[in-house]
């Protein structure tokens, strides 16, 4: 087992360097530029020294292994630095630099951390917690009115996007019941009750819209895997030796049944920390994903370039843990 | 219901009572929520151009001097406007003494004085370091302090309009003490002070949260002790202008609401719930058509739109550009896209007042018989599929924009109308960011200009029109020997036009550059190198609850934040 992780780790390297480099070369290509969305009251040589001063003037390759150094010996080093306080060098690199803010793309990223962890990070959570027992329920009682209210409602999450509900949210819950805030605050700090009442409130809707949509996918996941354990023969010989049924679904049927869905828990923990671009767009919750949305929009390389590397590292750290997590749930898999 | 309504009544006869006596306390009506749904990057206005940028920075580092809501200039950090008249402008024109008005702090409690002006001549003019706003600072050779209080800038030329440098939102102070660390390549990597600079603002920075949400708190340095009258400030971007109009219309959470082009019809529907109002302005934007007077066929492969390619094979002849205008109902295109916030224009300068002229005022009118009677009297006879041809070249256009709801929906009337007056018409729309890009290696930047008509808004900052008319003179063709970097999209070019180019920049007196300004504009408008339609304004609202705003286009919408107040 821990040859086989240290081999797969090995081989994550070579990888991420190659998806580094693809998604640099996309970024390269695509036809928008940092000063397109400037007001045209600019002229097109100040336009062009503004692109010189942003370093587009040197080939692509120098821009690369620029971009290599910062984000994988700068920012290390740097993160080293605080954690330590000790000093490495002069202390004086360069840090990989957004172009729209001028400011280290690294501390733009922890600054968003807090809010996409909440909202997306809880959706996520309530959508697990939501859709174990609907997937449970809705395969012991396959074609009970339960299933089929709960195959309904999941194709809805599922096709309905997250734009139509979370606007449809705020119409009916913020504008016309004047429950919850349609703009979240991301400045509040939660210090007493009142205010921690307040970052519910701020945080219901944008929650439960993602959640719906998480729900939906991982209760159709937990439904198919209990039907298949349920006609298995080691169920019906729990039965026939007298198992009380809460105990043969819960103990014998749930745990097997959890296997494949803890795999796909475990990949979709990547997308948590990629934020909701339209949900965050939506409730302005302001996160990664409206980070990465502004920094396309507005043709900043440098900042689209890290966080897609971050979410390939995630995606690929994710995969790995999600083979491993499958050998130690399930003893019949062995990675030798 | 009556005795409250009288109590009311006294309170806001109290409160007005309060306002005007300059003894009302700073900081006495707690807090404003502003939504830019474009947030913030940076609050360091030569780093950025964004508009939101400009904006949010406004309410911290100001200007010398600013316009007001009618585009007249107002002091702002200084006792009066120089001028010829008052000796503050040189008889030649090249030289403007600027005298700082005594006593204004830093809100670090630091006097502002004539060197930080210098010093931020200094920090924009430095050639590493990408200052956004140098055009403010064009033909400047020297900015010099003669005292603390007194700053002398020398131009290269004579300038008419020597109020570039330190005039208007574009072009703030910052402090001296704390940017000079930052010249040149240094200057994007002082994240600290690029967030947070120390300004003479109503406001200073209290927390910066780059593409998100700014705090601010009143500064207590500020020149007038009973301004601001909010002690706090929430400056929240993101989301959408929908949703940013909701946030003050419908639900009431924000003070003010910034550019809110949607839907008229859903704008006015938001606003009759009654909590806030929908407040419109007209600057210089107009939205035209820009027609190629190249050659824009494939064919042609590097000459295309260029004018070593050749002329257009339809659009230089005059009567196909006027039907092509006379078809169009520009009050249509206004009520359908613009609402409030657009009027019909037959002219690419409409505004300051005095610009604006009143001989192309035939294309207000739409006129689908006139339109066809002059094609057909120019020789361009329909064929059997309905569009017209002559010597073999058919009037068939392909019609390119950003993709934009309302300018896809103008783009679908547009080919209407046109089909009418047996014009074939192909559209295409292109993303703002690449639309307006300038990537040398896209071929859908509107400075290739690869098509036949191309629409986009365009203005200029200030009052002075000088800059933005000479875009069209035949230096500015963009070509790919100038890297197709030049303003003249239609590649107009006329010795006439060049020649009253030249007179505007020799001339100071307001009202001859008002006649000059006039003459290139319908010598446009007759040659048909644009056909303009809608002068947009800006709309923005803000809650009934928030008073003392007043719509300023021609500068920051927040210039005059110190006066907001609760109502």
């Amino acid at each position: 087992m821990l040859n086989y992780t240290i081999r797969r780790l090995l081989f994550t390297i070579p990888v991420l360097l190659f998806i580094s480099f693809i998604v640099f070369l996309l970024l390269d290509l695509a036809p928008n530029d940092p000063t397109g969305n400037l007001p045209l009251t600019i002229p097109p040589d100040v336009r062009e020294r503004i692109r010189q001063s942003l370093g587009l003037g040197e080939p692509i390759h120098v821009r690369y292994f620029l971009w290599c150094v910062q984000f994988f010996v700068n920012e290390p080093l740097n993160i080293l630095e605080q954690w330590t306080g000790l000093q490495f060098g002069s202390g004086d690199r360069l840090r990989v630099q957004s172009w729209a803010t001028r400011s280290p793309v690294v501390d733009l990223i922890v600054e968003r951390m807090p809010q996409t962890l909440w909202v997306v990070g809880m959706s996520y959570v309530v959508g697990i917690i939501i859709a174990i027992p609907i997937g449970v329920i809705s395969a012991y009682r396959q074609y009970s009115w339960f299933d089929q209210a709960g195959t309904f409602v999941s194709m809805v999450g599922f096709s309905v996007p997250t734009f139509f509900t979370g606007v449809l949210m705020i119409v009916v819950f913020s504008v016309h019941l004047d429950w919850f805030p349609s703009i979240y605050d991301t400045t509040h700090r939660v210090t007493d009750w009142q205010s921690f009442w307040f970052q519910v409130r701020q945080m219901i809707m944008p929650v439960s819209v993602l959640a719906l949509f998480n729900a939906a996918q991982i209760s159709r996941f937990m439904r198919a895997s209990m039907l298949d354990n349920l006609s298995q023969d080691y169920v019906r010989t729990a039965r026939a030796k007298g198992v009380r049924e809460p105990v043969v679904l819960l103990v014998h049927v749930l745990r097997n049944s959890l296997i494949p869905v803890v795999t796909v828990i475990a990949l979709g923990i990547p997308q948590v920390f990629g934020g909701a671009i339209i949900t965050e767009q939506v409730f302005k919750v302001n996160g990664l994903g409206q980070l990465l949305i502004i920094g396309i929009q507005g043709a900043d390389i440098p900042l689209v370039q890290t966080l897609t590397f971050i979410f390939a590292v995630l995606i690929v750290f994710f995969n790995l843990i999600a083979d491993l997590l499958y050998g130690i749930l399930d003893p019949r898999i062995r990675y030798e | 219901m009556d005795y409250r309504r009288l109590f009311i009544g006294c309170a806001g006869g109290a409160v007005l009572a309060l306002a005007g006596s300059a003894n009302a306390e700073r900081g006495a009506d707690g807090h404003v929520n502003i939504i830019y749904w474009q947030a913030a990057s940076i609050l360091n206005p030569f780093l950025s151009g964004g508009t939101k940028d400009i904006e949010s920075s406004s309410m911290v580092i100001e200007p010398l001097a600013r316009y007001d809501q009618d585009g007249n200039m107002v002091p702002w950090l200084v006792d009066e406007i120089p001028t010829v008249a008052n000796g503050g402008v040189s008889e030649d024109l090249t030289t403007i003494t600027w005298a700082i008005t005594p006593g204004i702090l830093w809100s670090d409690g630091t006097p502002f004085t004539a060197h930080d002006v210098v010093f931020t001549a200094e920090y924009c003019m430095h050639p590493e370091g990408g200052c956004q706003q140098s055009t403010s600072y064009s033909d400047v050779t020297s900015v010099e302090a003669l005292d603390d209080l007194t700053v002398k800038v020398t131009f290269s030329t004579a300038k008419p309009f020597p109020y570039g440098p330190f005039v208007g939102a574009e072009s703030p102070i910052i402090q001296k003490a704390q940017f000079q660390d930052c010249l040149g390549a240094k200057a994007p990597e002082c994240t600290e002070q690029n967030f947070g600079p120390i300004g003479t603002g109503p406001f200073r920075v209290v927390e910066f949260r780059a593409n998100d949400v700014i705090s601010m708190e009143a500064n207590p340095n500020y020149r007038d002790p009973s301004k601001p009258h909010f002690a706090t400030l929430t400056f929240k971007g993101g989301g959408d202008a929908a949703a940013a109009a909701r946030s003050v219309l419908e639900t009431g959470e924000f003070d003010y609401a910034w550019n809110l082009q949607i839907d008229p019809a859903i704008l006015s529907q938001m606003e009759s719930a009654g909590k806030g109002t929908v407040i419109a302005a007209f600057g210089t934007a107009v939205e035209r058509l820009m027609v190629n007077l190249t050659n824009p066929s494939p064919d042609l492969g590097d000459q295309r739109s260029t004018v070593k390619g050749g002329p257009h094979p339809f659009l230089t002849d005059p009567a196909v550009r006027r039907a092509l205008s006379v078809a169009i109902d520009r009050n249509l295109l206004s009520e359908v896209g613009y609402g409030s916030a657009g009027k019909a224009t037959c002219n690419v300068l409409p505004a300051p007042a005095i610009y604006a002229s009143t001989a192309n005022d035939e294309c207000l009118v739409q006129d689908i018989d006139k339109a066809n009677q002059i094609l057909d009297e120019a020789g361009w006879a329909r064929g059997s599929d309905g569009v017209r041809a002559k010597d073999g070249v058919r009037l068939s256009i392909l019609y390119q924009t950003s993709t934009n709801a309302v300018r896809q929906d103008t783009q679908a009337l547009v080919k209407q109308w046109w089909g009418e007056i047996g014009v074939e018409t192909e559209l295409k729309n292109i993303d703002a960011s690449v639309f307006f890009g300038g990537d040398q290696s896209s071929p859908d930047t509107f400075q290739k200009f690869y098509a036949d008509i191309e629409m986009y808004t365009n203005l200029f900052s200030g009052t002075d029109p000088e800059t933005y008319m000479n875009n069209w003179t035949c230096d500015e063709i963009p070509s790919p020997d100038n890297n197709w970097l030049g303003n003249n999209m239609p590649r107009y070019c006329s010795s006439d036009y060049d020649a009253l180019a030249s007179e505007l920049g020799g001339t100071a007196d307001l009202a001859e550059r008002a006649r000059i300004a006039k003459a290139m504009n319908d010598l446009l408008m007759k040659d048909g190198a644009m056909i303009p339609l809608i002068h947009r304004g800006r709309v923005s609202s803000h809650s009934n609850a928030l008073g003392g705003v007043i719509l300023n286009t021609w500068d920051s919408e927040l210039w005059n934040v110190a006066d907001w107040h609760r109502q």
